[in-house]
């Protein structure tokens, strides 16, 4: 499996560590109540086609990225740093 | 028996080799089945669950009988298939799943029972007693049936790993991937061509015909020079392509040293490769199927196209008299070629009707293979015509079922071939793979010419989607016969049939557990090939699959593309799991990280301990110590009354810098940062999002905008990368900047009543409480080096951490151990450092394992309500802090030198010890002898409510039981006067 | 007055050469990571070029000034080696000193990409002259540059020396076994 790190160019599974889901990206408010921080934390989707994660070039340039692929083919679809993405 | 003039075997080179204790002769070149073969052997094996004598089945990889093992001792290798393995003087061979010897198997015996042994008679005969199983009828089972043993030794054979990238992968160098590469080449692509085998050609080293106008075994080689000649082409020979996945990616195995006499202990036996390639064009050919005929298994019955490939590129006759059974004109060949070469053939049998064929031989037209002779190896068949039956004299049976198009690597990635009535077989389709596309006969073309085109038109359409243009090649003329075929998939004697037809040999599966799968309702294929165990041995039923889903289609009145298919997953070819693992035996299993104090510290016979991927050591042992309690004891007392060393530079070290950097560790830390003083330090909680501990340490402020943390050792990694996933996934507005320094500093910790006098020792300008309060930092000058100095304490004693670049860090160590010894102090490991930590409750992550919050550990009031930090908000939730949480606590035996065993739970004295009454558990512990007793730190239910009382701490496993007191985690100097100094 | 006597990463392993390989070890006089701060990147480059005579290389690519090389390192950060920091850059970027924080080895010889094509997954043989790459070694976190066309930088973590050397001496004897069955 190769992903594509929007700074490296196409690198090697081995060289990212994986994550989850980018909902990550998305933190409640302190006071957005249990429901939204549940959610947050601990609840996810499981789809069977696209999905976006997060994984991080750990062993290359350090960037957190946002993968699109689906879970069904394996295509990757392509991928954003995360800190473009937030803002 | 080897024929005059044929094959391209090295004649002037005889290799000697040994099979099942016997010493035989070939030549350079051959396989061990090309050599017994003209040794005239035929028994090489005895099959998996019957034990029924085998020979050699094919010229392939996809042998599924002739498994031998290679080599003797340590070094000796199972299941290696004597048609893949090349001989070199000195090979030892031996036969497997025998005994006492092959040609008397006791356990032969098993076939006499064959119509108890059928499909699932396991499931149905060992089902009572139950407990009989495991101790009995598995055993046993297991011991009967099988495949060659590993050797029990360590494995002394190097393995290798590698990684290759290219524009175009070719797998298979036979017609179409020859010239698939050749127009790659020519176009200036990146291209790796791979081949199973030693030499690259394929099948046009086992055929007759012509490829523009030479020989097609010289065409080949033309193109391998021309190949070999160019700088973008790289030409894997002995490389099996074992696995197609995601995005280009491909494993494949290189034999290295397997046809290696006296290997150098440096040779890689293996290699396994990762290619990372662009496009991929799978040439990987066909494989013939053998027809399911009664008594099928007998040693010298092969496959035609096996035969040929004796005769023509090993010059090697497989019988003296062969008979030869076929359904299509491919099996032709194989009478043409023996003919020519002046082997005898003593019928040609043809099951269409009308079939001629020329040639000074007998032909049977519309006849089948009804039943064979011979006990050890082929004698005699069984032709019939209509309702006759002829005997005919044969020592070699070549069959011909068809041939199956290896479309395994296409099915890698859960695609699903399409079956192709013309061919009666199994074919790839468009996109199974993405970026790889099939040619050649493993797309079903059967026609030498055909093949050549196919290639040169999957390189053009491969390069196409890369962006490069490339010319179509001139094909060269060759054969276009075409290929005619009429299914033929058992030979069927309705009711009457005595004996048994082989499907899966290396399974022992055969036609009769086929329908008994499907009469007993495992119709899905999946199902079947569960139940029967067909192609699931290590061949992957390469022989045998397509035959058996034809057979259970019409067993279950259905079509075949209605049957479908089973999955082919990776690896097409059995890869060894030392290979899977190459370059990480021995070191190679992992980086050794050392800090700088190491050689000093082995100079001081100190034993090491692996902290993570570093070395640290465990104690220094003294003259006259004889266990290490003697050692830690010493060096807890030295810390206590005098001075202690210990080098600290493992504990993660990260340089935090920028504007926010105040907010960003506001953010990440509990409790606050941005009010930390410059040239203060402070003590520092993370949690993670959910509310539990993710980490300890200390921060220093060094600078209004320049921090720098201390994780522990073990999450220094996880840490930074939370650091990271916070600046950039939560708080990208946030301008702060960091990196590690862990190895940039030596920093050795000196603790106890004497730190001070020894650092002044060392120290350019002395310190003293006024300049170097507790919890202060300075940049300090040691020994003239610019270094830095924090007067933190993890051992409850007056004490710093002093570092230096780290080049400095092994002339520092032995300076301030020499000092401290000149005071009566001296190096201290982890042993005291651990006991020393305990007496003081300080915590490391026994303690904050993952599932404790800073209620449990007491921190509660450090998580800060003033500001949103990571897991301030889940910190406050329910369930999280409460009289049912289990807090930390001290406990402390009655009894002193009575044991505590971390891992142990916590029990009510008068409750029994099971797991309904569990109270807690204990984290660490050690013995004290500042306080002369053994002490531990663990989580008690509503434990700080319960100072003073009495438990009993349990382990079932260790047995031990000790009645112990529940106290304040800090046991010694609770007040903290001794940090102060 | 005592003195601190220093040691390199590599102290007692390099150099070291196996047939037409060698490893030696390579140390700048000093070195320093700079970091610009948000939005200072073209300051951060310009205050680089001022006092150190290079500017911050792109993503991927090594700039070198007679004896200061700017060596991309990660995501907004440079390693700069042979010069310790000028007190101006301070202003537009994180500044650290990292000049013991690294082991450093050239390794030089015909089978230099075949050496690094058993330990990296990264295609070092597309990477030009001045390409750099952070990638893995083996198991280990590492920074790889093409220096010539057999002529590779490799940087790993100091305390990893050891394990560098390690690593690629096994890779080069295995290929040096192999060449010899070639030659046979």
């Amino acid at each position: 499996m190769r992903l594509p790190c929007p700074i490296c160019g196409d690198r090697d599974r081995r060289e990212f560590y994986y994550m989850g889901d980018a909902v990550a990206l998305h933190r409640p408010a302190p006071d957005a109540g249990e429901d939204a921080w549940d959610d947050y934390l601990h609840l996810r989707d499981n789809p069977c086609g696209r999905t976006r994660d997060l994984w991080m070039h750990e062993a290359g340039c350090s960037a957190w990225i946002v993968v699109e692929r689906d879970t069904a083919t394996h295509e990757v679809f392509g991928a954003t740093l995360a800190r473009k993405v937030k803002r | 028996m080897r024929v005059d003039g044929k094959g391209f075997v090295n004649r002037a080179k005889a290799v000697s080799f040994s099979f099942d204790g016997k010493t035989y002769q070939g030549f350079e070149g051959d396989t061990l089945a090309s050599a017994l073969l003209a040794n005239d052997v035929r028994l090489v094996a005895r099959s998996f669950k019957y034990h029924r004598p085998r020979g050699i089945l094919t010229a392939g990889s996809e042998e599924p009988n002739a498994l031998v093992t290679i080599g003797q001792g340590a070094q000796a290798e199972p299941n290696m298939r004597a048609t893949v393995q090349e001989i070199y003087d000195g090979l030892v061979a031996k036969p497997q799943n025998a005994w006492p010897s092959l040609a008397f198997d006791a356990m032969g015996i098993n076939d006499w029972f064959a119509p108890f042994l059928s499909a699932g008679f396991y499931y149905k005969t060992f089902m009572w007693p139950r407990k009989f199983w495991e101790g009995l009828y598995e055993p046993i089972i297991r011991n009967a049936a099988g495949l060659g043993a590993l050797s029990g030794q360590t494995n002394p054979d190097r393995y290798e790993k590698a990684f290759a990238h290219c524009d175009v992968l070719v797998i298979g160098a036979g017609p179409a991937g020859l010239m698939a590469a050749l127009t790659a080449a020519r176009a200036g692509a990146l291209v790796i061509l791979a081949d199973e085998t030693p030499q690259m050609g394929g099948r046009l080293l086992a055929e007759t015909h012509e490829v523009g106008g030479k020989a097609c075994h010289a065409w080949a080689a033309d193109m391998v020079a021309e190949l070999q000649g160019m700088d973008n082409v790289r030409l894997m020979t002995r490389t099996t392509v074992t696995g197609a996945y995601d995005q280009g990616t491909f494993g494949a195995l290189e034999k290295v040293g397997h046809h290696i006499a006296d290997r150098d202990d440096d040779l890689p036996l293996e290699c396994f490769w990762r290619i990372t390639a662009k496009r991929a064009v799978m040439c990987s050919g066909a494989l013939e199927r053998p027809i399911a005929f009664p008594m099928n298994d007998r040693p010298g019955i092969m496959t035609a196209g096996a035969v040929r490939t004796y005769l023509n590129r090993y010059g090697v006759a497989a019988g003296k008299k062969v008979a030869i059974f076929g359904n299509n004109d491919d099996a032709h060949r194989t009478a043409r070629d023996l003919a020519a070469s002046g082997v005898e053939i003593s019928a040609y049998i043809d099951s269409r009707e009308g079939v001629a064929l020329d040639g000074d031989f007998p032909v049977y037209a519309g006849c089948q293979v009804t039943g064979t002779e011979g006990r050890l190896g082929l004698e005699n068949i069984t032709v019939r015509k209509g309702t006759t039956d002829l005997m005919v004299s044969a020592d070699c049976l070549a069959m011909s079922g068809g041939w199956n198009p290896s479309v395994h690597l296409m099915c890698h990635m859960n695609g699903r071939p399409k079956w192709d009535e013309a061919i009666q077989s199994f074919v790839p389709v468009d996109g199974m793979i993405p970026g790889m596309v099939a040619a050649g006969s493993a797309k079903g073309v059967m026609d030498t010419g055909g093949c050549l085109r196919s290639g040169a038109q999957a390189a053009i359409e491969a390069l196409g989607a890369i962006g490069l243009d490339a010319q179509m090649p001139d094909i060269p003329q060759a054969e276009d016969d075409a290929y005619v075929i009429s299914p033929l998939w058992m030979v069927d004697l309705g009711g009457k049939a005595k004996h048994r037809a082989w499907l899966d040999f290396q399974n022992d599966v055969t036609t009769k557990d086929i329908k008994l799968a499907a009469q007993e309702n495992f119709k899905s294929v999946e199902h079947m090939k569960r139940y029967t165990t067909q192609g699931m041995a290590t061949d992957q039923g390469k022989n045998s699959n397509v035959a058996a889903l034809a057979i259970l289609a019409d067993a279950t009145g259905r079509t075949i593309p209605e049957t479908g298919t089973t999955t082919f997953r990776p690896p097409y070819a059995p890869v060894s799991i030392a290979s899977m693992g190459a370059g990480s035996q021995g070191k190679g299993f992992a980086p050794e990280r050392f800090t700088t104090s190491h050689l000093a510290t082995l100079q001081r016979r100190a034993p090491m301990i692996e902290a993570g991927l570093w070395y640290r050591p465990s104690y220094f042992p003294q003259a006259g110590e004889t266990t290490w309690r003697e050692s830690c004891d010493r060096e807890v007392n030295m810390v206590r009354s005098t001075v202690g060393v210990c080098d600290v530079s493992t504990l993660g070290k990260i340089d935090i810098q920028g504007p926010d950097a105040a907010a960003f560790l506001d953010f990440v830390y509990a409790n606050t940062f941005s009010t930390l003083k410059i040239g203060k330090v402070r003590y520092g909680l993370m949690l993670r999002e959910d509310g539990h501990v993710m980490d300890d340490g200390t921060t220093a402020r060094m600078g209004e905008n320049h921090y720098v943390m201390t994780t522990t050792t073990a999450a220094a990694g996880q840490v930074m990368k939370h650091l990271e996933f916070v600046a950039q996934c939560l708080k990208p507005e946030m301008d702060v900047r960091f990196i590690s320094v862990t190895e940039q500093w030596a920093q050795f910790a000196v603790a106890g009543p004497k730190a001070r006098d020894l650092l002044n020792l060392v120290l350019d300008a002395a310190i003293d409480d006024e300049t170097m309060p507790y919890m202060s930092c300075a940049d300090v000058q040691v020994a003239g080096v610019g270094g830095r100095l924090f007067r933190i304490s993890f051992s409850g004693e007056h004490a710093y951490e002093v570092a230096v670049p780290a080049r400095y860090g092994d002339s520092l160590f032995r300076l301030l151990c020499a000092q401290a010894e000149a005071m009566d102090g001296g190096p201290y490991g982890m042993e005291a450092l651990n006991v020393l930590r305990i007496e003081k409750g300080f915590i490391t992550h026994a303690e904050i394992h993952g599932r404790v919050t800073a209620f449990d550990i007491g921190f509660d009031r450090m998580v800060s309500r003033k500001k949103d930090c990571v897991g301030q908000t889940m910190s406050g939730r329910e369930g999280l802090h409460g009289d049912y949480r289990e807090q930390l606590v001290g406990l402390k035996p009655l009894n002193g030198q009575q044991a505590l065993l971390a891992g142990a739970h916590v029990f009510d004295v008068a409750d029994e010890a099971v797991r309904v009454n569990d109270r807690g558990y204990i984290t660490s512990v050690g013995y004290s002898p500042t306080l002369g007793s053994y002490l531990g730190l663990g989580f008690v239910q509503n434990g700080r409510a319960r100072h003073g009382e009495r438990v009993k701490m349990v382990d079932h496993l260790r047995k031990a039981e000790v009645i112990c007191e529940i106290c304040d985690p800090v046991f010694f100097d609770p007040e903290g006067g001794r940090l102060r100094g | 007055m005592v003195k601190l006597v220093a040691q390199t990463p590599c102290h007692g392993l390099l150099p070291i050469s196996l047939g037409d390989i060698s490893l030696t070890e390579v140390t700048p006089q000093a070195i320093f990571s700079y970091a610009p701060f948000a939005g200072q990147t073209r300051g951060a480059s310009e205050a680089l070029k001022t006092h150190h005579g290079v500017a911050m290389p792109r993503p991927g690519r090594v700039a070198t000034k007679e004896d200061v090389t700017a060596m991309w390192f990660g995501q907004d950060q440079v390693l700069v080696l042979g010069a310790r920091a000028d007190a101006g850059l301070a202003t537009f970027g994180a500044v650290t000193d990292q000049s013991d924080a690294w082991a450093i080895v050239e390794l030089h010889g015909a089978a230099t990409l075949d050496i690094l094509a058993r330990l990296t997954p990264v295609d070092v043989a597309a990477m030009r002259t001045n390409d750099t790459a952070r990638s893995l070694i083996q198991h280990m976190s590492a920074s790889l540059t093409r220096l010539a066309e057999d002529r590779f930088q490799l940087v790993v973590m100091r305390s990893m020396a050891r394990t560098l050397v390690h690593d690629l001496t096994m890779a080069a004897t295995g290929l040096a076994a192999r060449q010899k069955i070639i030659q046979e």
